[in-house]
């Protein structure tokens, strides 16, 4: 009897459930109904992404100034390309550019720095983003002080516009959405029911509705000869109409929030504002990340409704350079390349909150 | 297509009827104006040939040369404007409220928004009307030889309205084909579903462009309904109204004299009184607008003529191509009238 006193090395697996070959016969040539359902899905594919590859890629004209550059057989990216400028800027004036590139480097600088987990100084730059940095950008971006020529806002646009826009309702509607919230679950009856009233009208207009109102009805409703500028009219919209979804997100994490939490607070002497700003928002707002970003995503897409009163957003500043005579009939174009660029900040903003999830994970999640 | 929002306009029409004259902005728009170093202009939010902004990001096209000419006379600068663009239905409100001054966008000049609306309509810088773009191999040469064929129409608009009382004036019948937007009207007459393809005549051309064969397409002759476009402005200012009125006119004038952007400076120098007096040269006759005696000087060097402005934004010169037609001079068998200077 012999006594194996080592122990036996492990073999390598069996040659056919390794490599590509094997992931391939496991995950899609299992059985003759899935390969079929594979062969059948590449086919689709195929059919489907040869024309596209073919009109976005293969038989796109990429250089040229005018439309006859273009031989009309593929798509026409030298419309995109000659009116780029304006997709970002709008109708900023071409020698004031580099205050709007100034603007977004340091926007840009700024949420790294927050973002960027090593960097020393957080709650510092994160104050200076939420307090100088509007300053900073308005200054910069309005001008009329330091020498600087003012730039009325109906020369705004484009991706310049729609960030504006977006930021401004984000920054904004956070913390409004978070005091409604509290609000709401407050139990000062008057606290309670304006709350309550507020989020109600602002949840239950249409955002389009908002934005006629304050782009038709109000300039009639104020005193002669003042009129609000029309970017502050959607700002102010923007912000009141998101900030009453933000509450109801945010009043969903708060009622997850054991109340054992808000209690044991108390027993310690915590006041209200200890209790909530210590121990119930950082749980509840950490819970309803997925949440407030998707109302900022939202948000972020919603803007595209400023068109509507005039204003050009991106989406709008591509529509506007569509009815050019010189560039008639290369809509699909504008509407790709606006997509595209949508589709850049959503996914961006969908990734980082992933990343801040893992981060914040604790062990909250079941 | 102008109008498809009627309800909304009477909606806000009522609002602002309702305010009555407190939504009347300062009387003396041509001092708020000078204060404000430029005018405001109210444009269309892109309009192919009317306002749309180029490459540069500056604004061109017809409507837009009427806010052009406006500053040429009053500041002696086309480039002292403000274009603020507004959609079908902001667009009164926007001119009543004093948003803007001038309200140059393809607006139709009608007797409900001439009337009830408080605003008065300075002249007509385009006729248009709704017309036929009609397949070459048709052989068809007149609208009257239509009957029976599938017409190409976009949903909503006044376009429909028109063609069905068209036919039906015509004793004529036709299939109407509905869709809801501009580009897939055009998608559908290229792909064959229709044989006409029917809108505004300024659209026309413009959906032209867009296939791709513009050749084998033509545009009838025939327009059918009438859309006077011009610029509009608040009542109660007449002066004011009259400037934008006069700089109509003094392009229009410009053109039947033969005075042009190029030939404008050995122009002044002219004998002929008709010239002298539109140049300043002979009497002052912008003193009763308020104005010194080089506002039709300004206008013609920085703007140019009617026939200029026409052709370079929506004419031969463009790539929208549209014929004069009923745009063309009085003189030339047209309608385009302007009273004399004098």
């Amino acid at each position: 009897m012999t006594i194996q006193l080592k122990m036996i090395e492990a073999r390598p697996a069996p040659k056919n459930t390794v490599g590509p070959l094997a992931w391939l016969r496991a995950n899609l040539f299992s059985g003759p109904v899935n390969t079929v359902f594979t062969l059948l899905g590449f086919y689709l594919l195929f059919v489907l992404l040869t024309p596209t590859i073919q009109w976005a890629f293969i038989n796109a004209d990429w250089v040229g100034t005018s439309r006859d550059d273009c031989s009309r057989e593929g798509a026409c990216w030298v419309f995109v390309n000659a009116r780029l400028t304006q997709f970002i800027y709008g109708l900023y004036p071409r020698t004031e550019l580099w205050r709007v590139n100034i603007v977004f480097a340091s926007f840009a600088v700024l949420i790294a720095w927050l973002a960027i987990p090593r960097l020393p100084f957080k709650r510092w730059v994160a104050l200076a983003t939420l307090l100088a940095f509007p300053v900073f950008a308005y200054f910069m971006l309005y001008g009329g002080h330091f020498g600087l020529s003012v730039v009325p806002t109906h020369r705004w646009g484009g991706l310049m516009l729609t960030l504006i826009l977006a930021v401004v309702g984000m920054v904004a509607a956070l913390p409004i959405g978070i005091l409604l919230a509290l609000g709401r679950r407050s139990q000062m009856p008057i606290v309670k029911s304006f709350c309550v009233v507020f989020i109600e009208f602002w949840r239950g207009v249409p955002l389009i509705t908002i934005l006629f109102m304050a782009s038709v009805m109000l300039p009639l409703f104020l005193p002669t000869g003042m009129s609000v500028d029309r970017l502050v009219r959607a700002l102010i919209g923007i912000t009141l109409f998101q900030s009453a979804y933000m509450a109801e997100v945010i009043r969903g994490g708060l009622q997850a929030i054991p109340k054992g939490q808000e209690e044991a607070a108390a027993a310690l002497g915590m006041g209200y504002w200890k209790r909530m700003g210590l121990i119930v928002l950082p749980q509840a707002l950490k819970m309803m990340i997925p949440g407030i970003v998707n109302t900022f995503i939202s948000l972020f897409k919603d803007t595209t409704l400023v068109m509507i009163i005039g204003l050009f957003d991106l989406l709008g500043i591509v529509q506007a350079a569509l009815s050019d005579s010189r560039w008639l009939g290369f809509a699909l174009e504008g509407y790709v390349f606006a997509a595209f660029m949508f589709w850049i900040f959503c996914f961006s903003m969908s990734r980082y909150s992933q990343y801040l999830e893992r981060k914040l994970h604790t062990g909250h999640k079941r | 297509m102008r109008d498809n929002k009627n309800k909304w306009l009477l909606l806000t029409s009522a609002a602002a009827l309702a305010l009555g004259a407190t939504a009347t902005a300062s009387a003396n728009t041509l001092q708020t104006t000078i204060d404000r170093g430029a005018v405001q202009c109210g444009v269309s939010d892109g309009l192919p040939g009317f306002s749309a902004p180029d490459d540069q990001g500056d604004w061109q096209g017809l409507d837009v040369d009427v806010c052009r000419a406006v500053a040429a006379a009053v500041f002696g600068d086309a480039e002292a404007v403000r274009y603020i663009s507004l959609n079908a239905v902001e667009r009164f409100t926007a001119l009543q409220s004093g948003e803007v001054d001038v309200l140059s966008r393809n607006t139709t000049w009608t007797t409900t928004r001439d009337t009830t609306l408080g605003l008065n309509f300075a002249g007509v810088n385009f006729y248009d009307g709704i017309g036929f773009m009609i397949n070459r191999d048709l052989g068809v040469s007149s609208a009257t030889d239509l009957d029976g064929a599938a017409v190409c129409v976009q949903s909503g608009t006044t376009t429909e309205l028109n063609v069905a009382d068209y036919f039906r004036a015509n004793g004529m019948t036709f299939d109407p084909i509905v869709f809801d937007t501009s580009e897939q009207t055009v998608g559908g007459y290229e792909a064959g579903r229709c044989d006409v393809l029917t809108s505004d005549t300024s659209q026309l051309a413009a959906l032209r462009i867009q296939l791709s064969d513009p050749d084998q397409s033509v545009i009838l002759p025939e327009v059918i309904s009438k859309e006077p476009l011009g610029p509009v402005v608040r009542q109660g200012d007449d002066q004011w109204f009259n400037i934008v009125k006069w700089s109509l006119f003094a392009m229009l004038n410009a053109e039947e004299m033969g005075i042009t952007q190029d030939n404008v400076d050995e122009m002044r120098n002219s004998d002929d009184p008709d010239i002298a007096r539109l140049l300043g040269q002979d009497g002052n006759y912008g003193e009763g607008m308020g104005l010194d005696a080089n506002w039709a000087y300004n206008i013609i060097s920085q703007v140019g003529n009617y026939g200029e402005s026409y052709d370079r934004n929506v004419g031969m010169d463009s790539p929208l191509q549209i014929e004069r037609g009923i745009n063309a001079l009085w003189t030339e068998g047209g309608i385009q009238y302007a009273p004399p200077i004098r």
